[in-house]
């Protein structure tokens, strides 16, 4: 079995490039759906799937939650987006690989993924 | 319609994020000498008055402003019946709430467990604490967020190369508890 003892040399080795996280009100925010109808359509796998790739491309200001079934059960799973001037982009139908390009276009880059947006 | 236990457990879980708990406890416990599957989810949530317990496993009954079905909790108990098992809600009103389901391991209809590890890493994902326990015939593990961020001091425990970790760990140590136990 692996222990968690050994998060203490990967701790030593991030040391020095602390402060990741932040609870900068103005923030993106990565909403994901995740009533029974969400959880069921695949929600779990887009959830993880953007907290991963927000931590290894190390995006700052970005903070992933929940919501619970918005009544888009047919669009499942679904995602909001909030920018920092709180305006929302809802993705629909979203994938492990549309999480990736969603993080790689409109999270850093600012660029809104027209193609998965609700029509 | 649910196809993995873990499923299910992340929307017990997501009923507690939304009762506000910022500590779940996630249990999976196998027993084959008692033939049984147990999980548990208790929270430190707003809980539920006596009343609204009763309804809590009513089809349809839901206290979300939006659209929710209110079908999570009637599905996890009726799967969790149709295997031989039981499911038991107890909950405190101000203090929190704890879901009890217990499946019939070896029962033809009982779902597989499916990927806990996802679903314990969503949850850390979504909450501030998260203490999973796993256990099988007399092996086990058990992750506690807390002692994980204690270790890690100014480290966020969000960040890749701990995230890496932790998947790795899960992955790990699930597939050693489980042994040769076709979850
Ligand atoms: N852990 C909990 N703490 C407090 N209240 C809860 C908890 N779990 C369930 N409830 C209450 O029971 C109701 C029914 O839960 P259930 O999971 O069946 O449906 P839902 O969450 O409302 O909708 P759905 O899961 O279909 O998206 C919830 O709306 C909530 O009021
Ligand atoms: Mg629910």
């Amino acid at each position: 079995m692996k222990s968690i003892e050994e998060l203490n040399a990967i701790r030593d080795k991030m040391k020095d490039q602390v402060g990741l996280r932040s609870e900068n009100p103005d923030c993106t925010k990565v909403v994901v759906a995740m009533g029974t109808c969400g959880i069921n359509a695949g929600a779990r796998e887009v959830l993880n799937t953007f907290a991963e790739e927000i931590a290894a491309k190390k995006v700052k200001d970005v903070m992933v939650s929940q919501s619970g079934c918005i009544g888009m059960c047919k669009y499942e799973p679904v995602v909001e987006v909030y920018g920092p001037g709180n305006e929302k982009v809802t993705y629909v139908e979203m994938t492990a690989d549309k999480a990736k390009e969603v993080v790689e276009k409109h999270i850093i880059n600012g660029q809104i993924v027209n193609d998965y947006v609700l029509k | 319609m649910m196809s993995e236990i873990s499923l299910g457990i992340l929307d017990l879980a997501e009923n507690s994020l939304r009762a506000g708990a910022s500590l779940i406890e996630i249990s999976v416990g196998v027993s084959s000498y008692e033939g049984t599957l147990n999980v548990s989810v208790r929270d430190n949530g707003c809980g539920m008055t006596a009343e609204q317990l009763e309804k809590a496993v009513d089809p349809f009954f839901t206290t979300k402003e939006t659209e929710g079905s209110g079908l999570g909790l009637p599905f996890l108990k009726y799967s969790a019946e149709c295997t031989g098992g039981t499911f038991r809600i107890e909950s405190v009103k101000g203090e929190g709430t704890c879901v009890k389901a217990v499946f019939g391991l070896f029962h033809i209809n009982r779902m597989p467990l499916g990927d806990i590890g996802a679903t314990v890493r969503a949850v850390m994902v979504l909450c501030a604490d998260v203490v999973f326990s796993f256990s099988a015939d007399g092996r086990g593990f058990v992750m506690d967020t807390r002692a994980i961020r204690k270790i890690l001091g100014d480290v966020p425990l969000e960040s890749a190369p701990v995230m890496e970790y932790i998947k790795e760990y899960l992955e790990e140590n699930i597939q050693e508890t489980s042994g040769e136990i076709k979850l």
